[in-house]
């Protein structure tokens, strides 16, 4: 069981990573999320992997998993939601206002910064 | 229970720092008192609060300003009056607060009061009230209450009232928190929001561009010299061993014996000298003249340039008397006091000229503090007196004769005596006082320091320092003449830009009451005495007395400083006299201005900024995001490599055939999303399908909340970016080269081997080190009152972080919010009218079938949500997970029957949702302290109502209400946003839930 969880942890980080290299916004934002899977995943099983031990109290259960981590990636779930949703505004934004949806700027920075008024 | 043990290892950490430094009974100990120390207050402040109810407490003196800075601001439409007598008012309370404390102070008790709040650090909020404290914040809450009037009737209606005082007020907490710090660390604080409101008020008329430039030179200034002072405080921290003022005032010898007393010494003159605008920092002060006069006169010459001042006096026990102390001090004042006098004469602004003059004024403060000897000390505190006095009345009475003549350009100026009698009579009493002449308290003072400088020598020749003191009073005698002379007197003009005449009493009154307090103590000094000794006493602590024989009078028969004064008056006459050529000479003189060379280091600054900033970012994401990986797994490598691995300790859980099956679906939609990712519609089948083997995963190894977090949260992603694919292209084009590909191909399969690599050996060992887990899983149901661990530990154990993380998902949400409404706002938003799909739409938009089953469904989901939130405590469920099923079901209303239809029948804005939602869940945190526990302690009980059995009820429960309400916010504002982009022109609203009707007889 544990290998199975490893290695999905490593494929997600791997197609993950590619995704966040790639040059457009939205295999970028799904990129992204992969790897919040995979974080998400990894921290969970910080607390180490067990079948049927919630950490629901019981008086007939003798043992439970690790609660800790569960509560901190629950509260990541939901932020990561909130991220994601702040990130594709901002792609969005930058798509509807430059008629592409690349994630690099096509123009050379210099140029950019000397453009605006100085203070 | 879980209250009690708290309480008590707050009790046992507060006084023995060594137990906080990792010497815990039990990790949950620690655990603990990491909570205590973020959740700030503790049950045993609310003892000494209880102490101290005597009178006012000097806390309330601090807050009192603070908390009332948001009145003003919140009632901006209650009209100008209340909003300036609500500020009066606020003022007043605190001065009252503040002249409660008089009598222990001049019976000569230090009044303190401290909370604890992180005794390891030494950083407690700890005051103190003596006689200096004590001058200053009368100084800063009497003149403030002047202030406050004569502002109420300077703002025009346009201002923004409200925003001003609240500005004003905050200003005014702040250095009235300076004043009474008895910590180092809290008064860098206070010392910081000066700055900063100084910086707001500077740039409240935020059109006018010196304005703007003004505030944002003052704080940089102010702000670096800020920062070097809490280098100094932290240094001297360290000799003295604590942070308290009370303590390092009692260690002179340490400090002045310490290797570190030089470097603490200069840092801490940096920032007093940026602060009180010494030379050569002192041209941020009249560029800080854009703000309104008020601002001027209250900041800029009676309280916050004296914040530096104060500091001086403050530390003068312990800091001066040293040579280092002595160049420094004193040379950095003479040098002030003269270069200010001079450019002062030459400015025509009357503004600038004050500014000019207050800088000068300042130097020669610094200069009596710099000296060092007792006498200067005492001439020091009488001249900040005198110097608050007039130099107050003169700002308000340039800012009458701006607001009246529109103008405050002296050469455009002249022959006002006629038309403003009362104003003029103002500005004499207030310049001779400037100007040092007999009979007015300026006199006095000035007389002090010249028998000062008659004594002292510095920099070679004894004749030097006399002369500098001679001429800067030469020339302060010369500018107030020409401020007197040049703008009332001589012919009335024909060429005012406005008619000028004196404005009501509202606004002459103010300076009026500075004229007779510098009339009162310039002719009868003697009643002044007994306050400028006391406050005298006060600054020199057990390191001086007040002289012998001493005392402040107006005759002191002939000495050298008579004559200099006479040399000084007479010399500024003719100078004014001499003005045309004198002036001539002046602009033919090569003068460096400060200014530019604050402007060109700037430029310095930035370019060197720019330099190392773009070859790194050079706008390419891409690259950015490589260049993270390549060194994310460098540094893992080398970990890796480096490292050694224990043998695996666990036994590996059975693997199942249901198990690879779902792993399988897991990886082959991973893997197919490298090849078919520019499909976008297919991506997101591929992710939605990703995300429930996780969540199913999730519930596999024990974790349901988990499982039903991620589920929720799947939804709401997936309608999330679909909404956005509603805009974006529907695929990428394929344009990277093989190259990259493969290159990226390697670092992405590196950085996967390593995740698995450090996964798997992590999950067959066990924990090197006990968790505190065990802790959380023992106390879940004694302390908290819950058998669900998990959700016990997010709205109690770890309430904090959960309270930070509704707070961080709010902010996103409006953030989406604001984004949107600034693309509807721009060019952006022809574009999303008129924008054609892509693809054909279905003639029924909005089906009658989904139309119906989501109204059907509706009570439903509400009813699961509110049953999952109620269980939360117990059973897996929660805020968490409630709200995003409710916001989900909310959101398939929209989908049914549109954005139009859903937002009319929508009653509560999100946003009012999600500020709801924080604030519920922050009162039943504050709830706590008014039962004496830390910040979300939580406590619950037992109710039986009669048909129900026995139930639980705990305060945990309304925090998990607060997180569901912010959660629902969240989660709607957001998908709401994007569905407010997605309306076009050419699409009319439907009133109607459905397109098609058969109930509904069509009209058209």
């Amino acid at each position: 069981m544990e290998m199975l969880v490893a290695s999905a942890v490593g494929v997600l980080t791997t197609v993950g990573i590619y995704l966040v290299l790639r040059l457009r916004t939205f295999p970028v934002i799904v990129g992204v999320s992969l790897l919040t899977y995979a974080v998400n995943v990894f921290l969970f099983a910080s607390g180490r992997l067990a079948v049927n031990h919630p950490p629901i109290l019981r008086d007939e259960a003798l043992s439970y998993t690790d609660p800790l981590p569960q509560a901190l990636v629950l509260t990541a779930i939901v932020i990561s939601f909130g991220m994601t949703a702040v990130v594709v505004v901002v792609a969005l934004g930058a798509y509807l206002g430059n008629d592409n949806d690349l994630v690099n700027d096509p123009d050379n920075p210099e140029d950019a910064i000397s453009k605006e008024p100085e203070a | 229970m879980t209250i009690q043990r708290l309480a008590k290892v707050a009790l046992d950490t507060s006084p023995a720092p060594a137990r906080a430094r990792g010497s815990f009974a039990t990790p949950a100990e620690a655990e603990f008192a990491l909570r205590l120390s973020r959740g700030g207050n503790t049950a045993k402040n609310a003892r000494t609060l209880r102490q101290k109810e005597r009178l006012m407490s000097l806390l309330l003196i601090v807050l009192v300003p603070f908390l009332g800075a948001l009145l003003p601001g919140l009632m901006g439409r209650a009209g100008r009056q209340t909003c300036a007598m609500t500020t009066l008012l606020v003022t007043l309370t605190s001065l009252v607060g503040l002249i409660s404390q008089a009598p222990a102070v001049m019976s000569g008790e230090v009044v303190t009061q401290s909370i604890v709040w992180m005794p390891e650090l030494g950083l407690n909020l700890s005051l103190m009230l003596d006689g200096l404290g004590m001058f200053f914040a009368a100084l800063i809450l009497g003149i403030g209450v002047l202030i406050i009037i004569y502002g109420r009737f300077y703002l025009s209606r346009d201002d923004n009232m409200g925003e001003f005082f609240t500005y004003l007020l905050l200003f005014q907490g702040a250095m009235v928190g300076i004043v009474l710090s008895n910590n180092v660390l809290v008064l860098l604080v206070f010392w910081e929001l000066t700055s900063l409101s100084s910086f707001l008020l500077i740039g409240y008329w935020k059109h006018l561009p010196d304005g703007r430039q003004g505030a944002r030179m003052a704080l940089t200034v102010t702000g670096m010299g800020g920062l070097a002072m809490i280098g100094g405080m932290l240094l001297l921290g360290r000799i003295v061993g604590s942070y308290d003022l009370t303590a390092i005032l009692e260690n002179r010898e340490a400090i002045q014996a310490s290797p570190l007393y030089l470097p603490a010494l200069i840092l801490i003159l940096l920032g007093c000298f940026t602060k009180s605008a010494q030379f050569p920092f002192h041209f941020w002060l009249p560029h800080a003249m854009a703000a309104p006069t008020p601002v001027s006169a209250y900041l800029h010459s009676a309280t916050m340039v004296k914040a530096g001042i104060f500091l001086l006096a403050r530390l003068w026990p312990v800091l001066s008397g040293t040579e280092a102390w002595f160049f420094l001090v004193a040379g950095a004042g003479l040098v002030t006091m003269v270069i200010g006098a001079v450019v002062a004469l030459f400015k025509d602004d009357l503004k600038a000229l004050l500014a000019f003059s207050t800088i000068s004024h300042l130097g020669l403060i610094v200069f009596l503090l710099g000296t060092g000897s007792s006498y200067a000390a005492v001439a020091a505190v009488f001249h900040i007196l005198n110097h608050a006095t007039f130099k107050a009345a003169l700002f308000m009475t340039a800012g009458i004769v701006d607001h009246e003549a529109h103008t405050r350009d002296i050469k455009r100026l002249g022959g006002l005596r006629k038309l403003m009698p009362i104003t003029f009579s103002i500005a004499v009493v207030a310049g001779l006082s400037m100007a040092g002449i007999p009979l007015f308290n300026g006199f006095l003072s000035k007389e002090m320091m010249l028998e000062e400088a008659a004594h002292t020598t510095i920099f070679g020749p004894d004749w030097l320092v006399p002369a500098l003191a001679t001429a800067g009073a030469l020339f302060s005698a010369a500018y107030s003449f020409r401020l007197i002379g040049h703008t009332f007197l001589g012919k009335v003009r024909d060429d005012y830009p406005a008619k000028p005449h004196d404005p009501g009493i509202g606004m002459w009154g103010p300076p009026a009451v500075l004229c007779a307090l510098v009339l009162f103590i310039g002719v009868l000094p003697q009643y002044a005495e007994p306050l400028v000794f006391f406050v005298a006493e006060s600054v020199m602590g057990e390191a001086g007395a007040i002289p012998e024989g001493l005392h402040l009078k107006l005759w002191h028969g002939v000495t050298p400083a008579l004559i200099m004064s006479i040399i000084a008056v007479g010399g500024g006459l003719i100078l004014l006299l001499l003005y045309r050529p004198a002036e001539w000479t002046w602009k033919v003189l090569p003068v460096p201005f400060a200014k530019s060379i604050f402007d060109g280091i700037i430029a310095g600054v930035v370019a060197l900024a720019r330099g190392v900033i773009h070859p790194l970012h050079d706008g390419s994401f891409t690259r950015f995001a490589g260049l993270f990986f390549v060194a994310v797994l460098a540094l893992a490598g080398h970990a890796w490599l480096t490292g050694s691995v224990a043998p695996p300790t666990r036994e590996g859980l059975p693997m199942g055939e249901v198990a690879v099956a779902g792993w399988l679906m897991l990886v082959v939609s991973a893997l197919a999303l490298i090849w078919y990712h520019r499909n976008r519609l297919f991506a997101l089948i591929l992710m939605g399908i990703i995300g429930l083997i996780v969540s199913i995963g999730f519930a596999v190894f024990s974790a349901p909340d988990l499982a039903m977090t991620q589920l929720s949260v799947e939804v709401a992603t997936i309608i999330l970016l679909l909404l956005a694919l509603n805009f974006l292209p529907n695929t990428s084009p394929s344009e990277s080269t093989v190259l990259k590909r493969v290159g990226d191909g390697v670092v992405a399969i590196l950085g996967g081997l390593m995740a698995f690599g450090l996964s798997y050996h992590l999950l067959l060992r066990d924990f090197v080190a006990p968790t505190i887990s065990d802790y959380h899983l023992e106390n879940s149901y004694k302390g908290g009152g819950g058998t669900n661990v998990v959700n016990v530990i997010l709205v109690d154990f770890r309430g904090f972080d959960t309270f930070g993380e509704i707070i961080v998902l709010g902010i996103a949400a409006l953030v989406i919010y604001a984004l949107t409404q600034a693309l509807m706002n721009g060019p952006v938003r022809a574009k999303l009218l008129n924008r054609r799909p892509d693809k054909d739409l279905a003639g029924d938009m909005h089906p009658l079938m989904m139309v119906v089953l989501t109204r059907v469904l509706m009570p439903m989901v509400l009813l699961v949500g509110v049953y999952i939130f109620l269980r939360g405590h117990n059973m897996p469920g929660g805020g968490f997970i409630a709200g995003l099923v409710v916001a989900i079901g909310v959101v398939m209303q929209y989908m049914a029957s549109g954005f139009y239809w859903a937002q009319e029948r929508q009653r509560y804005p999100y946003h009012g949702i999600i500020g709801a939602g924080v604030l519920i869940a922050g009162l039943t945190g504050i709830g706590a302290w008014f039962t004496g526990y830390p910040f979300l302690t939580s406590s619950f009980t037992y109710i039986h109502i009669p048909p129900l059995e026995e139930f639980e009820i705990a305060s945990a429960m309304a925090f998990d209400l607060g997180v569901f309400l912010a959660v629902v916010g969240a989660v709607l504002l957001s998908l709401e946003s994007f569905a407010r982009m997605a309306r076009r022109a050419d699409q009319r609203e439907s009133e109607y839930p459905m397109d098609i009707d058969p109930s509904r007889e069509e009209t058209t």
